[in-house]
């Protein structure tokens, strides 16, 4: 009987039901564990700060482009929202956060951000009642409509924004006071890097805690999930609210690094580019927003050095190509990096066949 | 007294009544059978009970305390749950991880986002008793979608167990089950703890009458006969209805 190989051996004073509780707590703790794959991303990612010095303006777009797909990963991938306006949050946040820097409310580039971020999540709270009802194409709608007039907004009041001139006289004071940023980008490299790994350990963690097991199971069955007791309204609240913060933790970054904001951190372009990084990364296992950034950012850079003017076309020749690859070889491909990531982390582990079947995020 | 009960229930759907004027009183430990032919209005019962429909009119009480306008997932808080006729499971999930749900959601620990799955002790010890009680120790870390069909017929019973509910509605749990694995499967219903109320739905007339002490029969949205098992089984009216063919087989 396959039960067997649950109980462990026995030292007396446990009993076969503890140690099976036990084993059952090692068996769920144990797909949160960092798989070396994992280890070795980040150890790389950390590693480009030294080996590629002269690209670090681009990287820092990168690394903010995958925060931002991050945060979009967290409502589509774990809970089923579809949202075309996950830039409001990205434009609010970026012009909070420069605004607070020009007229030195608040000085400290690490606190401002987090205020940033929290000034978003209180903007992702509000609007997140909008997305709780409808089918995904209200979603989409409502999203895209209030970026639409978040953007507006920032245009009317332009002797707030800017307008079309951006947001100027923004000065970024040294981090934690003793860093400065630099043309090279060098500053602003370490430091996005850094918010971009904190924010993805703090993402990490919701969604392998029970919290994100119920998201989970909301995206998968909400009629049962309803009906074991889960809150489904505030579930979605939590998380649509927590998306708005990664979002505007994106958002100031790019107006820090850049001591620059500017209307287009409200547009569409900038939603729908997101849409494209998760469609090329992938959802649902966290990598692929930042995996997506990574050849988006790449494809971007090498095919306007290209062709200037018209790099779009093949972002667009790439897109339809993911598309006719066909939609289920792509979602095997997709499996099999979630797969790595997910089993690395737990081959040592000696378990009935029927396990590989079992990794946690497998779709 | 009466666990559960309803007053004057009624549910129209535009122009058609689902439910009209359904009045019935679940008494607290019962082993309670609704039966009646298909379109009846069972399950719109069963929905009705539970808060996924809304009633037009009517009233919905839970242990003296009037539920009628509380969400589904509040009526599970106090006590109620359900099991669904066709199986709704979280197909991407295993046993395991699907009635560690349930639990950590009665113990108010559903929403908790920063500890792990897993880590507190008193869900995962509930999560082996289910398991056990409900013969799935053997599947836990096998994917739902997976799982033979029998056994997903259990994990849909365990799951509402899971809530630990003071009242039980089982919606047709042997639908469908092939015959090898009905046997483990009605060994659980029956072996359910005596202190739980259970309201079955079911076809099956074995099953009805080897389970229940109570059975209400709905024809056409309405209640029609309520009663005694051997009553039902010699009322000529449900005879006439409903059991015709298999009574005078």
């Amino acid at each position: 009987m396959a039960a067997a190989g649950l109980v462990r051996p026995l030292d007396g004073a446990v009993t076969v039901m503890g140690a099976l509780a036990d084993d059952v707590s090692t068996y769920l703790k144990r797909r949160a564990r960092w798989s070396p794959l994992e280890i070795a991303f980040w150890v790389f990612a950390f590693a480009t700060i030294w080996l590629f010095p002269g690209k670090h303006l681009i990287l820092t777009e990168t690394a903010i482009l995958a925060l931002f797909a991050l945060s979009l990963d967290l409502i589509l991938g774990y809970a089923g929202i579809i949202s075309l306006g996950q830039a409001a949050f990205f434009g609010f946040a970026g012009y909070f956060a420069g605004l607070v820097a020009k007229y030195g409310f608040i000085d400290e580039p690490v606190i401002a951000l987090v205020v940033s971020g929290v000034a978003a999540a209180a903007l992702g709270f509000l609007t997140s009642f909008l997305v709780l009802r409808g089918s995904d194409l209200t979603r989409l709608m409502v999203t895209l409509g209030v970026s639409l007039m978040l953007g507006e907004l920032a245009n009317r009041y332009s002797d707030i924004t800017g307008g079309a001139d951006g947001l100027q006289g923004v000065t970024i004071a040294p981090i934690l006071g003793r860093f400065h940023f630099d043309m090279f980008g060098h500053t602003g490299y370490t430091y996005a890097l850094i918010v971009l790994f904190v924010c993805f350990v703090i993402a990490r963690r919701i969604v392998y805690s029970p919290f994100g097991l119920s998201l989970r199971a909301v995206k998968g069955n909400s009629l049962r999930a309803s009906a074991i007791g889960i809150p489904i309204k505030w579930r979605l609240v939590a998380i649509y609210t927590a998306s708005a913060f990664f979002a505007g933790i994106a958002g100031a970054l790019l107006t820090q690094t850049t001591a620059f904001c500017s209307l287009d951190v409200l547009s569409l372009d900038r939603s729908a580019d997101l849409l494209l990084v998760l469609i090329i990364g992938g959802t649902g296992y966290l990598y692929g927003g930042l995996i997506g950034a990574v050849i988006y950012k790449f494809l971007q850079d090498w095919v306007a050095t290209l062709t200037p003017q018209y790099w779009q076309f093949w972002i667009g020749l790439v897109l339809v190509v993911i598309v006719l690859i066909g939609r289920q070889r792509f979602e095997g491909w997709i499996a099999g990096v979630r797969g790595a990531f997910a089993q690395l982390g737990t081959r040592q582990v000696t378990r009935p066949a029927a396990l590989g079947s079992a990794a946690p995020d497998g779709h | 007294m009466a666990i559960l009960e309803t007053k004057g229930l009624e549910k129209r759907f535009g122009g058609i009544v689902a439910a009209h004027d359904v009045s019935i009183a679940i008494e607290q430990g019962a082993r309670h059978a609704l039966i009646g032919p298909n379109g009846a209005g069972k399950t719109t019962v069963i929905n009705l009970l539970t808060g996924v429909l809304k009633p037009t009119a009517g009233t919905i009480m839970l242990d003296g305390r009037d539920i009628t306008a509380l969400d589904p997932h509040q009526r599970v808080r106090l006590g109620m749950a359900r099991t669904f006729q066709i199986n709704q499971l979280f197909l991407d999930l295993t046993p395991l991880e699907t009635i560690g749900l349930a639990v950590s959601e009665r113990l108010g620990l559903g929403g908790d986002w920063w500890r792990l799955v897993g880590s507190k002790h008193e869900v995962t010890e509930e999560i082996v008793e289910i398991a056990e009680r409900f013969r799935l120790a053997d599947v836990m870390h096998v994917r739902t979608a997976t799982l033979p069909y029998g056994k997903q017929r259990l994990l849909e019973i365990a799951l509402a167990f899971a809530c630990r509910p003071r009242v039980l509605l089982l919606d047709e749990p042997a639908a469908g089950v092939p015959e090898a694995e009905r046997h483990e499967l009605l060994a659980t219903i029956a072996a359910l703890p005596a202190e739980v109320t259970v309201l079955l739905i079911e076809h099956d007339m074995d099953l009805v009458f080897s389970f229940a002490d109570r059975i209400s029969v709905l024809v056409n949205g309405s209640l029609f006969v309520d009663g005694a098992p051997e009553d039902v089984a010699r009322d000529p009216r449900v005879r006439a209805v409903y059991l015709g063919e298999e009574a005078d087989a």
